[in-house]
């Protein structure tokens, strides 16, 4: 038994160590670096306290980047969960050809974000001089044309253009999520609720949707760690836009660091947005453990 | 056999190991800057053969991708041989005053530099007495560009005051043309022309003063150039936001659009697209000023292979080198001692202004101020697109000044 345990170990212990130094031990550097006094190429240790976290939150572009990242993280997961259960559930009624659009929907997964960025730049240029081109070309001609915008060279529209991108990316992946779940429903519960003469939309409100939760909670957790540290498709896509209608913290703490050299400013940013995951991810493992614990 | 085969092996590690090698570091990598950079290695690998030399180039306007990749390196201790960075406080803030550069005062004395380039351009390249990197070439950021035949069309003259600027873009809008092309995409561009405003209306000392703190931001001249800015804004295409730099110029070369105001790399961007129709003056109110900003290379300390760096920066000061690289660049060679007449037009009424205009140094290009200075003043200045408000921006701009330690 207790050669056992020291061979486990044994065994572990590369990538215990390997996750140690590069994932703790730079959070640790990190947290240090951002208590000090860097604000040069050159590093200059001088314990300055919580003094570059107080000069953050007084920064109007930290303050704009936040509220974006806010209003991208909400409406990001309300349309991708939204519009991923409704995929999945229409091509849960045995459509034809099913896994054939099962592809169609995923594949804007396998695109890397900076590749979505690019496209969806184009797509949503407004144009200029009058002349539509991209999606307000497709509006005007096919009669919409009161539905064209400045898309995200409008300031009040910003990040919610690029909102379109992230969902178009990643409700496919939700889709799949939700998909395996409903086919995860064993067949009794679904000829049970039929027995006692329920329609379909009870079905789905009383036997999919309760049952799908755990499948909601996965997906809010991986979307949404995914929009707090967004960064290659704003900067592919819009960069921090027309008075930073576009901006998120982490270009911000791109842009102040290797631009600026605010070194232990950009470290600073780094922290307040891991604590931002942080505070999403915590409770979820605190959630899981428990319920390994009572399994 | 076997012991064939492992001297075989020794030796070609033996070459790995000590080959002659040169790494230079740049953001040169689109149309006529990379063909300008493959002349000066050209003339490097004839005099000095058998070097290899790396091109360790990152793509990017500005260099903004480039200088996070060089930041990393140099203070993970990797450093490049030598790498491009801009003159002035770019170089002197961000690396000489930080210890990581050689001073190679030695090489403007042994090559006789110091007497053949502007005094302009000597004082960004020093500090503490000594010279610090060689200037490659030069550019020009206050010139106003604009599309021949719109201007003929209309029988518009190209403008030279702000009077006029504004005058002529009343015309040009009637006529349903965009009288002034922009891009912001990147950040940089709109501080870029508020840079000319600046410089326009506070002329060349009150210019310079401000990155020095002779003049206070709180002048009134800056609010002055705030309101010119803003009322220029009203001007510009609708789209800016989706454009970067060279996008903005193709509206001008779509004839969308009338006028632009950008560095003097536009004149390349121009010759590629075979668009020939275009005709400069400086920006409104920038007469007899030139505002300069300089590629240059250095010694970082700990490089590599010393001699070959050495080597290196020679032919970047020499004359051949000068002339081979900055016609294909569309830039104007630091020396002043190179025929006019192997030049474009373009460059050779820069080359004449060079000599007798009064230089300033860019602060958006990494000349006038400290990096991170420029970064705060890009941002406010972005703000300000968005939010043309006046009173706030120029006590942004106040701040921003104090807390790079410059008294108000």
């Amino acid at each position: 038994m207790k050669a056992d345990r020291i061979v486990a170990l044994l065994f572990i212990l590369p990538s215990l160590i390997l996750v140690g130094i590069f994932i703790y031990g730079f959070i640790g550097w990190t947290g240090w670096v951002s208590m000090v006094n860097w604000r040069d190429v050159f590093p200059d240790f001088t314990f300055v306290g919580l003094r570059n976290y107080s000069r953050l939150f007084e920064h109007f572009r930290f303050a704009i980047s936040m509220k974006n990242t806010l209003i991208f993280t909400i409406l990001f997961l309300l349309a991708s969960i939204g519009i991923g259960l409704l995929l999945a559930i229409l091509l849960d009624r045995k459509v034809r050809f099913e896994g054939f659009f099962r592809t169609v929907y995923l594949f804007p997964m396998a695109v890397s974000f900076v590749v979505t960025g690019v496209v969806w730049r184009w797509i949503l240029n407004p144009g200029t001089g009058g002349e539509s081109v991209g999606l307000n070309w497709l509006l005007e001609k096919i009669g919409l044309g009161f539905l064209k915008s400045g898309w995200y060279t409008d300031p009040n529209i910003g990040i919610k253009a690029v909102v379109i991108a992230a969902v178009w990316q990643m409700s496919g992946y939700v889709m799949a999520l939700y998909l395996s779940g409903i086919r995860s429903i064993p067949t009794e519960l679904y000829e049970a609720a039929q027995l006692d003469g329920a329609n379909v939309f009870q079905l789905y409100r009383y036997i999919v949707l309760p049952l799908l939760r755990p499948v909601t909670l996965s997906a809010v957790i991986i979307l949404g760690h995914i929009s707090l540290k967004i960064f290659d498709l704003v900067f592919a896509m819009t960069g921090s836009g027309i008075g930073f209608s576009c901006d998120v913290p982490a270009l911000f703490m791109y842009d102040t660091t290797f631009r600026g050299n605010y070194f232990s400013q950009g470290a600073a940013i780094a922290m307040i947005l891991l604590l931002c995951v942080a505070a999403l991810i915590i409770p979820y493992l605190v959630y899981s453990i428990r319920s390994e614990v009572r399994r | 056999m076997w012991r064939k085969l492992v001297l075989l092996v020794v030796m070609c590690l033996v070459v790995a190991v000590f080959a002659a090698k040169i790494e230079i570091f740049s953001w040169w990598t689109a149309g006529g800057e990379a063909e300008g950079l493959q002349e000066l290695f050209n003339i490097y690998s004839r005099l000095y053969p058998g070097v290899e030399i790396i091109n360790a180039a990152v793509a990017g306007g500005a260099g903004a991708q480039a200088k996070a990749v060089l930041k990393t390196r140099m203070l993970g201790g990797d450093p490049p041989d030598t790498f491009q960075v801009h003159a002035g406080h770019e170089l002197i803030d961000t690396w000489v005053k930080t210890g990581f550069m050689e001073p190679i005062t030695f090489l403007y004395r042994e090559e006789g530099w110091d007497k053949v380039m502007p005094k302009g351009i000597l004082d960004i390249v020093s500090y503490n007495g000594e010279y610090w990197s060689v200037p490659v070439n030069i550019h020009r950021a206050n010139v106003l560009w604009y599309n021949k035949k719109i201007f003929e069309k209309y029988g518009l003259k190209p403008p030279k005051t702000f009077e006029e600027f504004f005058q002529v873009a009343e015309v040009l809008k009637s006529h349903g043309i965009i009288p002034l092309a922009l891009g912001t995409k990147d950040g940089w561009e709109a501080a870029h022309v508020f840079e000319t405003v600046l410089i326009g209306k506070l002329g060349a000392e009150g210019y310079k003063g401000l990155w020095t703190g002779k003049t206070k931001w709180s002048d009134p001249r800056v609010t002055d150039a705030l309101e010119t800015f803003a009322r220029m804004l009203q001007y510009v295409n609708s789209d800016h936001a989706a454009r970067t730099w060279d996008e903005a110029c193709a509206l001008i070369v779509e004839g969308k659009a009338a006028m632009n105001i950008m560095g003097d790399w536009a004149v390349g961007y121009f010759y590629a697209k075979n668009f020939y129709d275009f005709g400069w003056v400086l920006a409104p109110g920038n007469e007899g000023i030139f505002d300069a900003l300089s590629d240059s290379f250095g010694l970082p300390k700990g490089a590599k292979n010393r001699e070959n760096v050495i080597n290196f920066l020679k032919v970047l000061g020499s004359k051949e080198g000068q002339l081979a690289f900055n016609i294909k660049k569309g830039s104007i060679p630091a020396r002043t001692d190179i025929d006019k007449n192997l030049f474009p037009e373009y460059q050779r009424s820069a080359m004449e202004d060079w000599l007798k205009h009064e230089i300033v140094p860019s602060v958006m290009h990494g000349a006038a101020a400290s990096e991170s200075w420029v970064t705060d003043f890009k941002d406010v200045i972005s703000l300000f697109v968005a939010r043309p408000d006046v009173k706030t921006t120029q006590k942004a701009l106040v701040n921003i000044a104090k807390a790079q330690g410059v008294p108000q």
